[in-house]
Protein backbone atom coordinates (compact mmCIF):
# COMPACT_ATOMS: atom_id res chain seq x y z
CA UNK A 1 0.00 0.00 0.00
CA UNK A 2 1.07 3.34 -0.97
CA UNK A 3 0.00 6.63 0.45
CA UNK A 4 -0.16 8.68 -3.62
CA UNK A 5 -4.29 8.59 -3.30
CA UNK A 6 -6.65 8.93 -0.57
CA UNK A 7 -10.57 8.96 -0.79
CA UNK A 8 -12.63 10.44 2.12
CA UNK A 9 -16.64 9.99 1.87
CA UNK A 10 -17.70 13.56 2.14
CA UNK A 11 -20.68 14.41 4.07
CA UNK A 12 -23.16 17.77 3.46
CA UNK A 13 -26.14 19.57 4.16
CA UNK A 14 -28.36 21.59 1.89
CA UNK A 15 -25.15 22.83 0.08
CA UNK A 16 -23.29 23.05 3.10
CA UNK A 17 -19.71 20.55 3.73
CA UNK A 18 -20.27 19.08 6.56
CA UNK A 19 -17.08 19.99 9.44
CA UNK A 20 -16.10 16.44 9.94
CA UNK A 21 -15.37 16.14 6.33
CA UNK A 22 -13.23 19.52 6.25
CA UNK A 23 -11.81 17.69 9.09
CA UNK A 24 -10.69 14.69 6.98
CA UNK A 25 -9.12 16.61 4.51
CA UNK A 26 -6.67 19.24 6.78
CA UNK A 27 -5.17 15.99 7.58
CA UNK A 28 -5.04 13.99 4.26
CA UNK A 29 -4.17 17.02 2.24
CA UNK A 30 -0.82 16.55 4.58
CA UNK A 31 -0.35 12.59 3.70
CA UNK A 32 -1.11 11.98 0.32
CA UNK A 33 -0.59 13.59 -3.02
CA UNK A 34 -4.39 13.46 -4.26
CA UNK A 35 -7.16 13.57 -1.99
CA UNK A 36 -10.73 13.36 -3.69
CA UNK A 37 -14.07 13.22 -1.85
CA UNK A 38 -16.88 10.92 -2.54
CA UNK A 39 -19.94 12.63 -2.25
CA UNK A 40 -24.15 11.90 -2.96
CA UNK A 41 -26.09 14.05 -5.28
CA UNK A 42 -25.18 17.45 -6.56
CA UNK A 43 -21.60 18.51 -6.19
CA UNK A 44 -20.80 21.58 -7.86
CA UNK A 45 -21.98 23.44 -4.81
CA UNK A 46 -19.63 21.83 -2.58
CA UNK A 47 -16.86 22.01 -5.47
CA UNK A 48 -15.28 24.98 -4.43
CA UNK A 49 -14.99 24.69 -0.54
CA UNK A 50 -13.55 20.91 -0.96
CA UNK A 51 -11.06 22.41 -3.44
CA UNK A 52 -10.28 25.33 -0.72
CA UNK A 53 -9.51 22.96 1.77
CA UNK A 54 -7.53 20.58 -0.02
CA UNK A 55 -9.49 18.35 -2.45
CA UNK A 56 -8.39 17.59 -6.05
CA UNK A 57 -11.49 16.41 -7.17
CA UNK A 58 -15.09 15.65 -6.31
CA UNK A 59 -16.82 12.42 -7.16
CA UNK A 60 -20.46 12.23 -7.12
CA UNK A 61 -22.52 8.89 -7.22
CA UNK A 62 -25.39 10.54 -8.57
CA UNK A 63 -28.81 11.44 -7.10
CA UNK A 64 -29.89 8.79 -3.78
CA UNK A 65 -33.15 9.74 -4.28
CA UNK A 66 -35.22 8.15 -1.15
CA UNK A 67 -32.09 5.81 -0.62
CA UNK A 68 -29.54 5.84 2.00
CA UNK A 69 -26.22 6.59 1.16
CA UNK A 70 -24.45 3.29 2.56
CA UNK A 71 -25.07 0.78 -0.54
CA UNK A 72 -24.60 3.13 -3.24
CA UNK A 73 -21.33 5.19 -1.83
CA UNK A 74 -19.83 1.49 -1.06
CA UNK A 75 -20.50 0.43 -4.75
CA UNK A 76 -19.04 3.25 -6.46
CA UNK A 77 -15.83 3.13 -4.08
CA UNK A 78 -15.82 -0.70 -4.64
CA UNK A 79 -16.21 -0.86 -8.42
CA UNK A 80 -13.34 2.03 -8.74
CA UNK A 81 -11.07 -0.33 -6.16
CA UNK A 82 -11.69 -3.07 -8.80
CA UNK A 83 -11.21 -1.16 -11.67
CA UNK A 84 -8.07 -0.24 -10.19
CA UNK A 85 -8.86 3.56 -10.06
CA UNK A 86 -9.43 3.67 -6.52
CA UNK A 87 -7.65 4.99 -3.92
CA UNK A 88 -5.10 3.44 -1.51
CA UNK A 89 -7.01 4.70 1.65
CA UNK A 90 -10.72 5.32 2.15
CA UNK A 91 -11.66 7.65 5.28
CA UNK A 92 -14.92 8.16 6.22
CA UNK A 93 -15.92 10.46 9.67
CA UNK A 94 -17.82 8.32 12.52
CA UNK A 95 -21.25 9.41 11.76
CA UNK A 96 -24.63 7.56 11.21
CA UNK A 97 -24.16 7.59 7.41
CA UNK A 98 -19.92 7.36 7.67
CA UNK A 99 -20.49 3.95 9.10
CA UNK A 100 -22.51 2.40 7.16
CA UNK A 101 -20.03 3.54 3.88
CA UNK A 102 -17.17 2.17 6.15
CA UNK A 103 -18.88 -1.02 7.57
CA UNK A 104 -20.83 -1.97 3.49
CA UNK A 105 -17.09 -0.81 2.01
CA UNK A 106 -15.63 -3.26 3.86
CA UNK A 107 -17.68 -6.48 3.27
CA UNK A 108 -17.61 -5.52 -0.71
CA UNK A 109 -13.66 -5.23 -0.84
CA UNK A 110 -13.17 -8.09 2.47
CA UNK A 111 -11.06 -5.55 4.39
CA UNK A 112 -11.04 -4.90 7.70
CA UNK A 113 -11.89 -1.24 8.96
CA UNK A 114 -9.94 0.54 11.48
CA UNK A 115 -12.41 2.26 13.67
CA UNK A 116 -12.73 5.03 16.57
CA UNK A 117 -9.34 6.39 15.32
CA UNK A 118 -8.09 9.99 16.34
CA UNK A 119 -5.08 10.50 14.81
CA UNK A 120 -3.45 9.15 11.71
CA UNK A 121 0.33 8.12 11.58
CA UNK A 122 2.80 7.39 8.23
CA UNK A 123 4.27 4.22 9.19
CA UNK A 124 6.74 4.04 5.50
CA UNK A 125 4.62 3.41 3.05
CA UNK A 126 1.00 2.45 5.15
CA UNK A 127 -1.04 4.27 7.34
CA UNK A 128 -1.79 3.74 11.45
CA UNK A 129 -4.54 4.81 13.35
CA UNK A 130 -4.57 5.66 16.92
CA UNK A 131 -7.40 4.28 18.85
CA UNK A 132 -8.01 5.84 22.50
CA UNK A 133 -9.39 3.18 24.82
CA UNK A 134 -9.84 2.71 28.55
CA UNK A 135 -11.25 6.49 28.92
CA UNK A 136 -8.73 7.66 26.78
CA UNK A 137 -5.85 6.59 29.41
CA UNK A 138 -4.42 4.21 26.90
CA UNK A 139 -3.67 4.65 22.97
CA UNK A 140 -4.08 1.99 20.67
CA UNK A 141 -1.95 2.08 17.43
CA UNK A 142 -3.24 -0.24 14.61
CA UNK A 143 -2.23 -0.64 11.17
CA UNK A 144 -3.75 -3.46 8.02
CA UNK A 145 -1.43 -6.29 7.33
CA UNK A 146 -2.86 -6.84 3.91
CA UNK A 147 -2.15 -4.94 0.12
CA UNK A 148 -6.02 -4.17 0.13
CA UNK A 149 -7.51 -0.82 0.31
CA UNK A 150 -7.03 0.76 3.97
CA UNK A 151 -10.46 1.67 5.55
CA UNK A 152 -10.54 3.94 8.67
CA UNK A 153 -13.45 5.38 10.71
CA UNK A 154 -12.21 8.63 11.93
CA UNK A 155 -13.83 10.41 15.05
CA UNK A 156 -15.15 14.07 14.57
CA UNK A 157 -13.17 16.94 15.65
CA UNK A 158 -10.12 14.72 16.09
CA UNK A 159 -8.39 16.74 13.27
CA UNK A 160 -8.87 20.86 13.04
CA UNK A 161 -10.51 22.31 9.58
CA UNK A 162 -8.53 24.82 8.01
CA UNK A 163 -8.87 26.57 4.76
CA UNK A 164 -5.82 26.14 2.30
CA UNK A 165 -6.71 28.66 0.04
CA UNK A 166 -6.84 25.96 -2.98
CA UNK A 167 -8.61 25.78 -6.27
CA UNK A 168 -12.22 24.55 -6.80
CA UNK A 169 -11.80 20.99 -6.91
CA UNK A 170 -12.73 18.95 -10.38
CA UNK A 171 -16.26 17.71 -10.67
CA UNK A 172 -16.45 14.38 -11.29
CA UNK A 173 -18.82 11.32 -11.35
CA UNK A 174 -18.64 7.64 -10.16
CA UNK A 175 -20.44 4.50 -11.38
CA UNK A 176 -22.13 1.57 -9.04
CA UNK A 177 -22.80 -1.33 -9.51
CA UNK A 178 -26.02 -3.20 -8.99
CA UNK A 179 -27.72 -2.31 -5.59
CA UNK A 180 -29.78 -5.34 -5.57
CA UNK A 181 -31.93 -5.75 -2.36
CA UNK A 182 -28.78 -3.83 -0.33
CA UNK A 183 -30.78 -0.91 -1.72
CA UNK A 184 -34.42 -1.72 -0.35
CA UNK A 185 -34.79 0.85 2.38
CA UNK A 186 -35.98 4.12 1.54
CA UNK A 187 -36.64 7.38 2.82
CA UNK A 188 -40.45 8.86 2.87
CA UNK A 189 -40.04 11.54 5.39
CA UNK A 190 -37.26 13.39 7.46
CA UNK A 191 -38.14 14.87 10.44
CA UNK A 192 -36.28 17.89 12.20
CA UNK A 193 -36.57 18.59 15.59
CA UNK A 194 -36.18 22.29 16.49
CA UNK A 195 -33.86 23.09 19.43
CA UNK A 196 -33.26 26.28 19.85
CA UNK A 197 -30.03 26.59 21.48
CA UNK A 198 -26.57 25.71 19.96
CA UNK A 199 -25.76 21.91 18.60
CA UNK A 200 -23.98 19.62 20.96
CA UNK A 201 -21.11 19.57 19.26
CA UNK A 202 -20.65 23.25 18.52
CA UNK A 203 -21.73 24.89 21.11
CA UNK A 204 -18.64 26.30 23.47
CA UNK A 205 -20.47 25.54 26.83
CA UNK A 206 -21.95 22.39 27.59
CA UNK A 207 -23.54 21.00 30.54
CA UNK A 208 -24.39 17.54 30.83
CA UNK A 209 -25.93 15.51 33.36
CA UNK A 210 -25.31 11.90 34.63
CA UNK A 211 -27.12 9.23 37.14
CA UNK A 212 -26.69 11.66 40.13
CA UNK A 213 -29.19 13.70 38.35
CA UNK A 214 -31.58 11.10 39.66
CA UNK A 215 -34.72 11.39 37.41
CA UNK A 216 -36.16 12.46 34.05
CA UNK A 217 -37.92 15.14 35.44
CA UNK A 218 -35.15 16.59 37.36
CA UNK A 219 -33.22 16.45 34.50
CA UNK A 220 -35.12 19.89 33.26
CA UNK A 221 -32.11 21.49 35.30
CA UNK A 222 -29.60 20.85 33.08
CA UNK A 223 -31.81 22.16 30.35
CA UNK A 224 -32.12 24.90 31.84
CA UNK A 225 -28.71 25.88 32.97
CA UNK A 226 -27.76 25.20 28.91
CA UNK A 227 -30.42 27.65 27.94
CA UNK A 228 -28.69 30.04 30.50
CA UNK A 229 -25.63 29.63 29.55
CA UNK A 230 -26.28 30.00 25.68
CA UNK A 231 -24.93 26.38 25.67
CA UNK A 232 -26.27 22.61 25.21
CA UNK A 233 -27.11 20.23 27.22
CA UNK A 234 -25.45 16.79 26.84
CA UNK A 235 -26.01 13.46 29.04
CA UNK A 236 -23.93 10.52 29.93
CA UNK A 237 -24.77 6.97 28.42
CA UNK A 238 -26.66 5.50 31.92
CA UNK A 239 -29.21 8.69 31.28
CA UNK A 240 -29.49 7.95 27.75
CA UNK A 241 -29.91 4.55 28.34
CA UNK A 242 -32.59 5.18 31.31
CA UNK A 243 -34.78 6.47 28.44
CA UNK A 244 -34.55 10.47 29.83
CA UNK A 245 -33.23 11.88 26.49
CA UNK A 246 -32.82 10.71 23.34
CA UNK A 247 -29.66 9.00 21.82
CA UNK A 248 -28.17 12.88 20.16
CA UNK A 249 -27.72 13.81 23.87
CA UNK A 250 -24.77 11.49 24.39
CA UNK A 251 -21.32 12.40 25.19
CA UNK A 252 -19.10 10.07 25.24
CA UNK A 253 -17.40 7.05 23.91
CA UNK A 254 -20.49 5.71 22.11
CA UNK A 255 -21.71 9.03 21.45
CA UNK A 256 -20.62 13.15 20.56
CA UNK A 257 -16.85 14.06 20.89
CA UNK A 258 -17.14 17.71 22.36
CA UNK A 259 -14.28 19.99 23.16
CA UNK A 260 -16.02 23.11 24.47
CA UNK A 261 -14.83 26.27 26.18
CA UNK A 262 -16.57 25.30 29.63
CA UNK A 263 -17.54 21.67 30.31
CA UNK A 264 -20.29 21.41 33.02
CA UNK A 265 -20.44 17.72 34.58
CA UNK A 266 -23.48 17.46 37.03
CA UNK A 267 -23.78 14.05 38.13
CA UNK A 268 -21.68 12.39 36.64
CA UNK A 269 -18.70 9.91 37.98
CA UNK A 270 -17.07 9.78 34.77
CA UNK A 271 -16.86 6.49 33.89
CA UNK A 272 -14.57 5.77 30.78
CA UNK A 273 -16.92 5.66 28.51
CA UNK A 274 -17.48 9.03 28.95
CA UNK A 275 -14.61 10.72 29.50
CA UNK A 276 -13.15 9.89 26.06
CA UNK A 277 -15.94 12.13 24.47
CA UNK A 278 -15.32 15.74 26.92
CA UNK A 279 -11.43 15.14 28.41
CA UNK A 280 -10.80 17.57 25.31
CA UNK A 281 -12.49 20.12 26.79
CA UNK A 282 -10.41 23.44 27.42
CA UNK A 283 -12.04 23.71 30.95
CA UNK A 284 -13.92 20.98 32.81
CA UNK A 285 -16.37 21.92 35.66
CA UNK A 286 -17.82 18.65 38.06
CA UNK A 287 -20.27 18.43 40.34
CA UNK A 288 -20.52 15.14 42.35
CA UNK A 289 -21.29 13.86 45.54
CA UNK A 290 -19.03 11.24 45.82
CA UNK A 291 -15.37 12.56 46.13
CA UNK A 292 -13.99 9.35 44.57
CA UNK A 293 -15.61 9.72 41.36
CA UNK A 294 -13.16 9.68 38.38
CA UNK A 295 -14.50 13.19 36.86
CA UNK A 296 -12.65 14.94 39.71
CA UNK A 297 -9.21 13.29 38.13
CA UNK A 298 -9.85 15.33 34.86
CA UNK A 299 -11.77 18.68 36.33
CA UNK A 300 -10.53 22.24 36.41
CA UNK A 301 -12.74 22.71 39.37
CA UNK A 302 -14.33 20.10 41.31
CA UNK A 303 -17.05 20.33 43.43
CA UNK A 304 -17.80 17.30 45.94
CA UNK A 305 -21.56 18.23 46.65
CA UNK A 306 -25.46 17.59 45.83
CA UNK A 307 -26.33 18.58 42.43
CA UNK A 308 -29.86 18.62 44.01
CA UNK A 309 -28.47 21.80 46.15
CA UNK A 310 -25.91 23.56 43.80
CA UNK A 311 -27.65 23.56 40.35
CA UNK A 312 -30.83 25.45 42.12
CA UNK A 313 -28.29 27.89 43.29
CA UNK A 314 -26.47 28.37 40.50
CA UNK A 315 -29.48 29.04 38.10
CA UNK A 316 -30.68 31.46 40.42
CA UNK A 317 -27.33 33.47 40.26
CA UNK A 318 -27.82 33.62 36.78
CA UNK A 319 -31.05 34.45 36.37
CA UNK A 320 -29.78 37.82 38.99
CA UNK A 321 -27.04 38.13 36.13
CA UNK B 1 -42.23 -13.88 11.86
CA UNK B 2 -39.09 -15.11 13.07
CA UNK B 3 -36.87 -12.14 14.61
CA UNK B 4 -33.34 -13.34 14.99
CA UNK B 5 -31.12 -10.80 17.40
CA UNK B 6 -27.43 -10.55 17.96
CA UNK B 7 -26.32 -10.73 20.75
CA UNK B 8 -22.54 -10.90 22.70
CA UNK B 9 -21.46 -11.42 25.47
CA UNK B 10 -18.75 -9.30 27.28
CA UNK B 11 -16.64 -8.82 30.28
CA UNK B 12 -18.72 -6.99 32.82
CA UNK B 13 -17.73 -3.19 31.80
CA UNK B 14 -18.49 -2.08 35.56
CA UNK B 15 -14.62 -4.29 36.25
CA UNK B 16 -11.93 -2.49 35.24
CA UNK B 17 -10.80 -3.86 31.63
CA UNK B 18 -7.34 -4.66 31.08
CA UNK B 19 -5.29 -5.59 27.77
CA UNK B 20 -3.49 -8.95 27.51
CA UNK B 21 0.14 -8.13 27.07
CA UNK B 22 0.70 -11.62 24.92
CA UNK B 23 -2.29 -10.41 22.52
CA UNK B 24 -3.13 -6.84 22.98
CA UNK B 25 -6.36 -7.14 23.05
CA UNK B 26 -8.97 -6.90 25.64
CA UNK B 27 -8.76 -9.81 28.29
CA UNK B 28 -11.65 -12.22 27.67
CA UNK B 29 -10.61 -15.05 30.36
CA UNK B 30 -13.21 -13.49 32.82
CA UNK B 31 -16.88 -14.10 33.64
CA UNK B 32 -18.90 -12.49 30.67
CA UNK B 33 -22.62 -11.26 30.53
CA UNK B 34 -25.05 -9.74 28.02
CA UNK B 35 -23.76 -6.86 26.60
CA UNK B 36 -26.18 -4.14 27.55
CA UNK B 37 -26.49 -2.73 24.30
CA UNK B 38 -27.70 -6.06 23.24
CA UNK B 39 -31.01 -6.26 25.76
CA UNK B 40 -32.23 -3.43 23.61
CA UNK B 41 -32.93 -5.47 20.33
CA UNK B 42 -33.96 -8.65 22.59
CA UNK B 43 -36.53 -5.94 24.14
CA UNK B 44 -37.38 -4.95 20.67
CA UNK B 45 -37.40 -8.61 18.57
CA UNK B 46 -40.10 -9.79 21.70
CA UNK B 47 -42.49 -6.62 21.29
CA UNK B 48 -42.44 -7.09 17.20
CA UNK B 49 -42.92 -10.60 17.85
CA UNK B 50 -45.89 -10.21 20.52
CA UNK B 51 -47.13 -7.29 17.61
CA UNK B 52 -47.58 -10.05 15.25
CA UNK B 53 -49.39 -12.00 17.43
CA UNK B 54 -46.92 -15.18 15.90
CA UNK B 55 -43.31 -15.99 15.79
CA UNK B 56 -40.58 -16.27 17.93
CA UNK B 57 -36.95 -14.19 18.92
CA UNK B 58 -33.73 -16.66 18.02
CA UNK B 59 -30.61 -15.47 19.35
CA UNK B 60 -27.39 -15.67 17.47
CA UNK B 61 -23.79 -15.50 19.43
CA UNK B 62 -20.66 -16.34 19.01
CA UNK B 63 -17.84 -16.85 21.28
CA UNK B 64 -14.04 -19.03 21.31
CA UNK B 65 -15.12 -20.87 24.33
CA UNK B 66 -18.78 -22.45 25.03
CA UNK B 67 -19.99 -19.66 27.39
CA UNK B 68 -23.43 -19.37 27.40
CA UNK B 69 -24.31 -17.07 31.05
CA UNK B 70 -25.32 -14.08 28.88
CA UNK B 71 -27.42 -16.15 26.13
CA UNK B 72 -29.08 -17.16 29.16
CA UNK B 73 -30.29 -13.80 30.33
CA UNK B 74 -31.82 -13.04 27.01
CA UNK B 75 -33.41 -16.78 26.93
CA UNK B 76 -34.49 -15.66 30.50
CA UNK B 77 -36.15 -12.68 28.52
CA UNK B 78 -38.17 -14.57 26.46
CA UNK B 79 -36.42 -15.31 22.93
CA UNK B 80 -37.49 -19.16 22.43
CA UNK B 81 -33.83 -20.66 21.39
CA UNK B 82 -30.23 -19.47 20.22
CA UNK B 83 -27.53 -20.28 17.87
CA UNK B 84 -24.13 -20.30 19.49
CA UNK B 85 -20.46 -20.81 17.24
CA UNK B 86 -18.38 -21.73 19.37
CA UNK B 87 -14.96 -22.24 18.49
CA UNK B 88 -11.06 -21.56 19.88
CA UNK B 89 -10.38 -20.30 16.51
CA UNK B 90 -12.49 -17.04 16.75
CA UNK B 91 -10.56 -15.84 19.45
CA UNK B 92 -8.78 -12.54 18.04
CA UNK B 93 -11.74 -12.03 15.63
CA UNK B 94 -12.21 -8.51 13.94
CA UNK B 95 -15.45 -6.87 13.18
CA UNK B 96 -15.48 -7.95 9.69
CA UNK B 97 -14.15 -11.96 10.79
CA UNK B 98 -17.04 -11.59 13.06
CA UNK B 99 -19.41 -10.38 11.07
CA UNK B 100 -18.94 -13.59 8.11
CA UNK B 101 -19.74 -15.71 11.20
CA UNK B 102 -22.82 -14.23 12.29
CA UNK B 103 -24.23 -13.59 8.41
CA UNK B 104 -23.39 -17.89 8.21
CA UNK B 105 -25.35 -18.40 11.41
CA UNK B 106 -28.17 -16.53 10.82
CA UNK B 107 -28.67 -17.89 7.45
CA UNK B 108 -29.37 -20.90 9.64
CA UNK B 109 -32.40 -19.06 11.27
CA UNK B 110 -34.11 -17.67 8.40
CA UNK B 111 -35.36 -14.87 9.67
CA UNK B 112 -37.92 -12.27 8.63
CA UNK B 113 -35.69 -9.12 10.28
CA UNK B 114 -32.65 -8.97 11.92
CA UNK B 115 -31.66 -6.97 14.97
CA UNK B 116 -28.87 -5.69 16.77
CA UNK B 117 -27.71 -3.29 18.92
CA UNK B 118 -25.85 -0.06 17.44
CA UNK B 119 -22.45 -1.09 18.81
CA UNK B 120 -21.15 -3.72 21.40
CA UNK B 121 -19.62 -1.70 24.78
CA UNK B 122 -16.52 -4.06 24.74
CA UNK B 123 -15.04 -3.37 21.04
CA UNK B 124 -17.66 -0.78 19.83
CA UNK B 125 -16.69 -0.43 16.08
CA UNK B 126 -20.00 -0.62 15.21
CA UNK B 127 -19.78 -1.55 11.90
CA UNK B 128 -20.74 -5.16 12.50
CA UNK B 129 -24.18 -4.75 11.40
CA UNK B 130 -23.74 -3.29 8.42
CA UNK B 131 -21.09 -5.78 7.87
CA UNK B 132 -23.40 -8.83 7.98
CA UNK B 133 -26.10 -6.95 5.90
CA UNK B 134 -23.97 -6.50 3.29
CA UNK B 135 -22.33 -9.59 3.36
CA UNK B 136 -26.40 -11.29 3.16
CA UNK B 137 -26.89 -9.01 0.36
CA UNK B 138 -29.90 -7.09 2.53
CA UNK B 139 -30.60 -3.72 3.18
CA UNK B 140 -29.92 -2.39 6.63
CA UNK B 141 -31.19 0.81 8.61
CA UNK B 142 -28.79 1.43 11.35
CA UNK B 143 -29.56 3.68 14.71
CA UNK B 144 -33.35 3.14 14.86
CA UNK B 145 -35.25 4.31 17.59
CA UNK B 146 -38.41 2.55 16.52
CA UNK B 147 -39.34 -0.26 14.48
CA UNK B 148 -42.55 -1.39 13.30
CA UNK B 149 -43.58 -4.00 10.66
CA UNK B 150 -46.94 -4.77 8.66
CA UNK B 151 -47.07 -6.77 5.38
CA UNK B 152 -43.58 -7.52 4.98
CA UNK B 153 -42.54 -4.36 5.31
CA UNK B 154 -40.37 -2.59 8.22
CA UNK B 155 -41.30 1.09 9.23
CA UNK B 156 -38.13 2.79 11.05
CA UNK B 157 -37.52 5.94 12.77
CA UNK B 158 -33.76 6.56 12.20
CA UNK B 159 -31.92 8.99 14.21
CA UNK B 160 -30.18 11.53 12.50
CA UNK B 161 -27.82 14.48 13.15
CA UNK B 162 -31.04 16.71 13.82
CA UNK B 163 -33.85 14.49 14.35
CA UNK B 164 -34.91 11.29 12.75
CA UNK B 165 -35.63 9.85 9.14
CA UNK B 166 -38.45 7.52 8.56
CA UNK B 167 -37.61 4.45 6.81
CA UNK B 168 -39.67 1.79 4.93
CA UNK B 169 -37.67 -1.34 4.25
CA UNK B 170 -38.42 -4.37 2.53
CA UNK B 171 -37.72 -7.73 4.59
CA UNK B 172 -35.59 -9.27 5.40
CA UNK B 173 -33.33 -6.97 6.56
CA UNK B 174 -30.75 -5.70 9.05
CA UNK B 175 -31.50 -2.76 11.57
CA UNK B 176 -29.27 -1.87 14.15
CA UNK B 177 -31.49 -0.55 17.28
CA UNK B 178 -30.15 2.76 19.46
CA UNK B 179 -29.58 2.18 23.25
CA UNK B 180 -32.63 3.39 25.74
CA UNK B 181 -35.48 3.63 23.24
CA UNK B 182 -37.44 0.57 24.73
CA UNK B 183 -37.00 -0.69 28.07
CA UNK B 184 -35.75 -4.05 28.35
CA UNK B 185 -38.02 -6.58 30.73
CA UNK B 186 -35.85 -8.36 33.82
CA UNK B 187 -35.93 -11.94 33.48
CA UNK B 188 -38.88 -13.09 35.48
CA UNK B 189 -37.97 -16.14 37.85
CA UNK B 190 -40.35 -18.77 35.32
CA UNK B 191 -38.06 -17.11 32.66
CA UNK B 192 -35.06 -17.61 34.40
CA UNK B 193 -36.56 -21.28 35.11
CA UNK B 194 -38.03 -21.51 31.44
CA UNK B 195 -34.44 -20.43 30.04
CA UNK B 196 -32.81 -23.51 31.38
CA UNK B 197 -34.55 -25.97 29.04
CA UNK B 198 -34.31 -23.76 26.13
CA UNK B 199 -32.77 -24.65 22.96
CA UNK B 200 -28.62 -23.30 22.26
CA UNK B 201 -27.61 -24.86 19.38
CA UNK B 202 -23.62 -24.97 19.44
CA UNK B 203 -22.09 -25.31 16.56
CA UNK B 204 -18.34 -24.38 15.25
CA UNK B 205 -16.56 -22.95 12.45
CA UNK B 206 -17.23 -26.34 10.20
CA UNK B 207 -19.94 -26.87 11.00
CA UNK B 208 -20.90 -23.15 9.22
CA UNK B 209 -18.62 -24.02 6.65
CA UNK B 210 -16.17 -21.24 7.60
CA UNK B 211 -12.41 -21.72 7.18
CA UNK B 212 -10.96 -21.53 11.00
CA UNK B 213 -8.12 -19.50 8.87
CA UNK B 214 -10.48 -16.99 7.48
CA UNK B 215 -11.21 -15.81 11.08
CA UNK B 216 -9.39 -15.29 14.31
CA UNK B 217 -6.23 -14.02 14.64
CA UNK B 218 -5.35 -16.29 11.36
CA UNK B 219 -7.91 -14.19 9.70
CA UNK B 220 -6.89 -10.79 10.99
CA UNK B 221 -6.18 -8.36 8.78
CA UNK B 222 -5.15 -5.59 11.44
CA UNK B 223 -2.24 -5.66 13.83
CA UNK B 224 -1.54 -3.46 16.47
CA UNK B 225 1.62 -1.75 16.59
CA UNK B 226 1.94 -0.08 19.65
CA UNK B 227 0.10 0.84 22.99
CA UNK B 228 0.81 3.40 25.12
CA UNK B 229 -0.14 5.49 27.86
CA UNK B 230 -2.36 9.19 26.56
CA UNK B 231 -1.17 12.13 27.72
CA UNK B 232 -2.93 12.55 31.11
CA UNK B 233 -4.87 15.68 31.56
CA UNK B 234 -4.05 17.20 35.04
CA UNK B 235 -6.66 17.69 37.63
CA UNK B 236 -7.61 21.13 39.19
CA UNK B 237 -8.81 22.30 42.46
CA UNK B 238 -11.68 20.19 44.21
CA UNK B 239 -13.59 21.57 47.11
CA UNK B 240 -16.53 20.54 49.34
CA UNK B 241 -19.32 22.23 48.73
CA UNK B 242 -20.67 24.37 51.72
CA UNK B 243 -23.39 26.08 50.62
CA UNK B 244 -21.39 28.42 48.54
CA UNK B 245 -20.25 25.97 45.09
CA UNK B 246 -22.22 28.37 43.05
CA UNK B 247 -20.52 31.43 43.78
CA UNK B 248 -17.17 28.76 43.13
CA UNK B 249 -18.34 28.11 39.84
CA UNK B 250 -19.77 32.04 38.79
CA UNK B 251 -16.28 33.02 39.57
CA UNK B 252 -14.94 30.33 37.67
CA UNK B 253 -17.10 31.60 34.34
CA UNK B 254 -16.27 34.97 35.11
CA UNK B 255 -12.60 34.34 35.03
CA UNK B 256 -12.78 32.55 31.38
CA UNK B 257 -15.16 35.80 30.42
CA UNK B 258 -18.20 33.35 29.11
CA UNK B 259 -20.78 34.91 31.13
Amino acid sequence: MGLSKIWIYGEAREGVVATTTLELLAKARSLADTVDVVVQGDASPLAADLGAHGASSVLSVGDLGEGLPGPRVASAIAGAVSTGTGPDVVLCGTTYDGRDVAGRLSAKLDAPVITNVVDLVVDGDRLLGVEPVFGGTTDVTTGFTGAGTAIFLVRPKSFAAEDAGGAPATVGAIETGDLGNTAGAVVKNRFVEESSGPKLDEASIVVAGGRGIGDAEKYEMIETLATLLKGAPGASRAVVDSGWVPYSYQVGQTGKVVKPAVYLACGISGATQHLVGMKGSQNIIAINKDEEAPIFGVADLGIVGDVHKVLPKLIEALKAR
Amino acid sequence: MIVVVCVKQIPDPADPGALDPETRTLKRDVKLILDESDSYGVEMGLQLVDAAGEGEVRLVSMVPNNEVSGLRTALAMGAESAVLVSDEALAGSDALATAKVLAAAIRRCEPDLILTGTESSDGYTGTVPVQVAELMGLPSVTFAKEIAVADGVATVKRQTEDGYDEIECSLPAVVSVTAGVVEPRYPSFKGIMAAKNKPVDEVDLAGLGIDSSTVGWAGAGQEITDIAEAPAREAGEVIIDEGDAHERIMAFLDDLKVL
